[in-house]
């Protein structure tokens, strides 16, 4: 409990920090960890408590992004109807996508998840009239009222950082209560789950949907960030981004998605930003990459499991 | 309490189960016998519902049950052990049985409260790792356990259920005597609440537990009768029993 | 809608699901086989088809480079499979999935400062720039009609290497199951390499092939790749037969899909409606077939698992 005040502090005193000495651009930055960190901690849902190996995840994230961005352009800006909107799109994707794939498991499961998701792609790159390739362009950010003006980075900043806040309080009840052991257990050994009398099925899904519906948020807030939706937010590739937060953080624990984005966007952007790879900063996905091979080949268990080794040493 | 008519299942070209039927009455014990690869286990996975039979009929408690799914068995009251442990084996022994009481007490679409809140739950458990044995390694990781626990384990997830019938594969197996005393032991003691259909290889348990007997050969079963006769049954003894039976 | 049309896109299907066919039956038999899911398959074909470019250049002759880049592409195959790959054989499909991620970037990367950011070029062999007529006094492209022949050669060959050779038994036995094959002595380890090495092969043979049509650029293996799993998922796991069935039908669907369905919706709405739906619902095609035949049958049409 220490430690998360202590860590909701730091988090709320980041922004005033960075407006003092001038590097307002990290407000920005921060933003997009918080947004992410909400993203990867959805993914944990599904994929560290459930088990289930969705390669998808970039489809609801997306579809909020998305639906926040048509319904912008449409004339339609207040949160208060769009952001809701954004998040049962997702949720609505979520089931019938669930409902398809969770049919089949293993090597089957992934490539559907995966195959379904980019046909969401291919659905909205297609549509002209929201951009296209190009990407949608948003007249602003949404409108919260209240006096609140969401155009103001640090105003922003807070908005974000509350939602995230409520969003893991909300998570973390759902995994120490009865939802969350029937999940564990299914990843734990499903046949058995259902031999004592969970229908699985069921349990499974509903878990997919909820997680597909806080990318959904995510993704809303994350159109919100630039007023901008790249087409490249329903990519696979994003859905691989997703994972690696994930299991760089420390899949199934609970701080797993928030640590994870926050280290692999810090380590984008100081390899990319910084003089670290000289001429070869464009490149910076290749250490990256070779980073995320070592971890997955030597240490699985993430940050957060070696921090966990650490204190129990 | 459970009625069998006409159970077939074939794999390929394979006939696994060949025109079973069988009678498990209420409060018996009963055993089914058989040489490896009879299709005990075929048997016992189509009456928990892992498979669906090819023909055939499964009634417990005059409820049809041939085709629905495992859970749904689990809730009117028929529940199984597998012969091959699986528990949760990152789960503690008493998280392991909590999950089995959780299933049946309330509704698990439960997001807010901790679970860890619910004392009865709990308490419920730890009564079942006693009765099974377990009462000092409740918090011991499952993966953890020594064999014969993690088999008391498996046994007491099916029993954690509150069935009426249960289905044991061979909860003795890979066990020294005097695991498999305290497991005949515990067999002795859960009669009195439920019937048990016993699978197992174990001859000594299984004439000194057993009311009735049936016996698979192949597929086929070649007879059901009280120890006693089944002991001196000519064809069982030729497949099966043979110089297995001292007495 | 005219008949030459049809038959054109035809052609095209079938041009483009031989290829997609390369790729799917090498991965088809990884997953079948070393129940592995490689998502950096894709890569090997990217890498085939920069390997052709360099090697056609360097040589001057089409034909020459083509045999030496389907060698260098299953040398590199071997090589991936051999240090890295071989450990994730006994892990979970969740750290397949991201090792071979992690892959799939660093070989991008690679590829970029090898070879630069911008697409590359790769011609046709000069004998077959031109058109061909066909029977019928329809003119088609000769690449394209080569395209046809190597993927129907390749298909028979492997055919006749699955079925009626000892390493094509061998791998059948692993498809179907690996545990026996083990069980019967089969030296695992080197199978595994060679059967990745073939399919190394085959995405070399792909990418070298498909390069003069499709660009050869940084990236093109992810593309196809999500369509090689369609086609898997649709032929079912670890069978060839799957995979050429299922390559065909998608190669079918998605080009005769794009070519006619805006045709189809003109005829049948407003141009402006037209516009709109038909690139979309095209491109989405194939994914509704995956998604009807995940419905009727999830193991896949010609499943080579039990």
């Amino acid at each position: 409990m220490k430690r998360n005040v202590i860590l909701l502090v730091v988090t709320a005193a980041f922004p005033l920090l960075m407006d003092l000495t001038n590097q307002q651009f990290y407000i920005g930055f921060g933003t997009r960890v918080l947004i992410y960190a909400m993203a990867a901690a959805s993914l944990n849902l599904v994929l560290g408590y459930g088990g289930m190996v969705s390669f998808g995840h970039a489809a609801f994230f997306g579809a909020g992004a998305y639906i926040v961005g048509i319904l912008a352009v449409e004339g339609l800006r207040s949160a208060w109807i769009t952001w809701p909107a954004a998040v049962a799109t997702a949720a609505a994707a979520a089931l019938v996508i669930g409902a398809l794939s969770l049919r089949t498991r293993g090597v089957y499961f992934i490539m559907i998840t995966l195959a379904f998701a980019q046909m969401m792609y291919y659905v909205f790159v297609s549509l002209k009239a929201y951009g296209g390739d190009d990407g949608l362009s948003m007249p602003g950010r949404s409108t919260l009222g209240f006096g609140l003006d969401l155009a103001h980075d640090l105003t922003w900043y807070y908005v974000v950082l509350a939602l995230l806040a409520a969003v893991l309080y909300l998570l973390h009840r759902l995994v120490h209560s009865r939802f969350g052991r029937v999940i564990e257990a299914i990843r734990e050994n499903e046949t058995r789950a259902a031999a004592i009398g969970y229908p699985v099925y069921g349990y499974k899904l509903l878990c997919f949907v909820i997680s597909g519906a806080i990318a959904g948020l995510a993704g809303a807030l994350i159109a919100n960030q630039a007023s901008y939706v790249s087409p490249g937010i329903l990519h696979w590739i994003q859905s691989g981004t997703l994972m690696i937060m994930v299991i760089l953080g420390g899949v199934g624990r609970f701080w797993g998605g928030p640590i994870g984005a926050a280290v692999l966007l810090a380590l984008e952007e100081t390899l990319s930003g910084s003089d670290l790879l000289g001429p070869y900063a464009l490149h910076w996905q290749l250490p990256v990459g070779a980073i995320l091979l070592a971890i997955v080949l030597f240490a699985p268990q993430g940050i957060a499991g070696l921090a966990a080794k650490k204190r129990h040493a | 309490m459970l009625e069998v008519r006409g159970l077939a299942k074939r794999f390929g070209g394979v006939v696994a189960v060949d025109d079973v039927s069988l009678q498990v009455a209420a409060g018996e014990i009963h055993a089914l016998i058989g040489p490896n690869g009879a299709g005990k286990t075929t048997i016992i996975a189509q009456l928990a519902g892992s498979l669906y039979p090819d023909s055939g009929e499964i009634l417990f408690l005059e409820q049809d049950l041939t085709r629905t799914p495992l859970h749904v068995r689990v809730k009117a009251g028929l529940a199984r052990s597998y012969q091959i442990t699986s528990i949760f084996r990152r789960f503690t022994v008493l998280d392991n049985l909590a999950l089995a009481v959780q299933a049946r007490s309330g509704s698990s679409l439960s997001f807010w409260r901790p679970v860890a809140a619910e004392r009865a739950l709990f308490d419920e458990a730890r009564s079942i790792a006693d009765e099974i044995g377990l009462h000092e390694k409740e918090d011991a990781l499952a993966a953890n356990l020594a064999h014969g626990e993690q088999r008391a384990l498996e046994v007491g997830l099916a029993l954690a259920t509150r069935p009426k019938l249960v289905l044991l594969d061979e909860p003795m197996a890979g066990m020294g005597p005097e695991e498999s005393q305290r497991v005949i032991a515990l067999i002795q003691r859960i009669r009195a609440r439920v019937t048990v259909l016993l699978v197992e290889h174990d001859m000594d348990a299984v004439f000194r537990l057993a009311d009735r007997i049936s016996v698979l050969v192949s597929g086929r079963l070649i007879a059901t009768d009280f120890p006693e006769k089944i002991r001196m049954n000519r064809e069982v003894r030729r497949a099966y029993l043979g110089d297995e039976i001292a007495a | 809608m005219s008949g030459i049309l049809l038959l054109e896109q035809t052609l095209n299907g079938l041009q483009f699901g031989l290829m997609l066919f390369l790729l799917a039956a090498g991965l088809t038999l990884v997953f079948g086989i070393m129940d592995m899911i490689n998502l950096a398959h894709g890569s090997l074909y990217m890498i085939g088809a920069y390997l052709m470019a360099s090697l056609a250049q360097a040589t001057g002759s089409f034909w020459v480079a083509l045999p030496l880049a389907l060698l260098a592409t299953a040398l590199v195959g071997a090589a991936l499979e051999m240090s890295v790959l071989r450990r994730l054989y006994e892990r979970d499909h969740m750290t397949q999935v991201l090792a071979t991620f992690a892959i799939i970037l660093i070989a991008n990367e690679a590829v970029r400062l090898i070879w630069g950011s911008q697409p590359i070029m790769l011609n046709a062999p000069p004998g077959l720039t031109g058109p061909v007529e066909l029977p019928g006094g329809m003119q088609y492209a000769s690449y394209r009609l080569a395209i046809i022949a190597v993927g129907l050669a390749v298909a028979v060959l492997l055919y006749i290497l699955v079925t009626k050779t000892r390493v094509g038994m061998l791998v059948r036995a692993g498809a179907s199951n690996r545990e026996m094959a083990v069980a019967m002595g089969v030296d695992i380890r080197r199978l595994f390499t060679v059967v990745f090495s073939i399919g190394a092969a085959l995405c070399g043979l792909a990418g070298a092939m498909l390069g003069p049509i499709l660009a050869v650029q940084v990236g093109m293996g992810e593309n196809i790749l999500i369509l090689a799993f369609v086609v898997i998922v649709i032929g079912g796991i670890g069978s060839i037969r799957g995979a050429f069935v299922g390559s065909l039908l998608v190669g079918l669907v998605d080009t005769m899909g794009r070519a006619m369905l805006p045709i189809a919706f003109a005829k049948m709405f407003s141009p402006q409606v037209a516009s709109n739906l038909g690139p979309s619902i095209s491109s989405i095609l194939i994914y509704v077939l995956m998604a009807a035949v995940l419905v009727f049958r999830p193991q896949g049409l010609f499943p080579a698992r039990g």
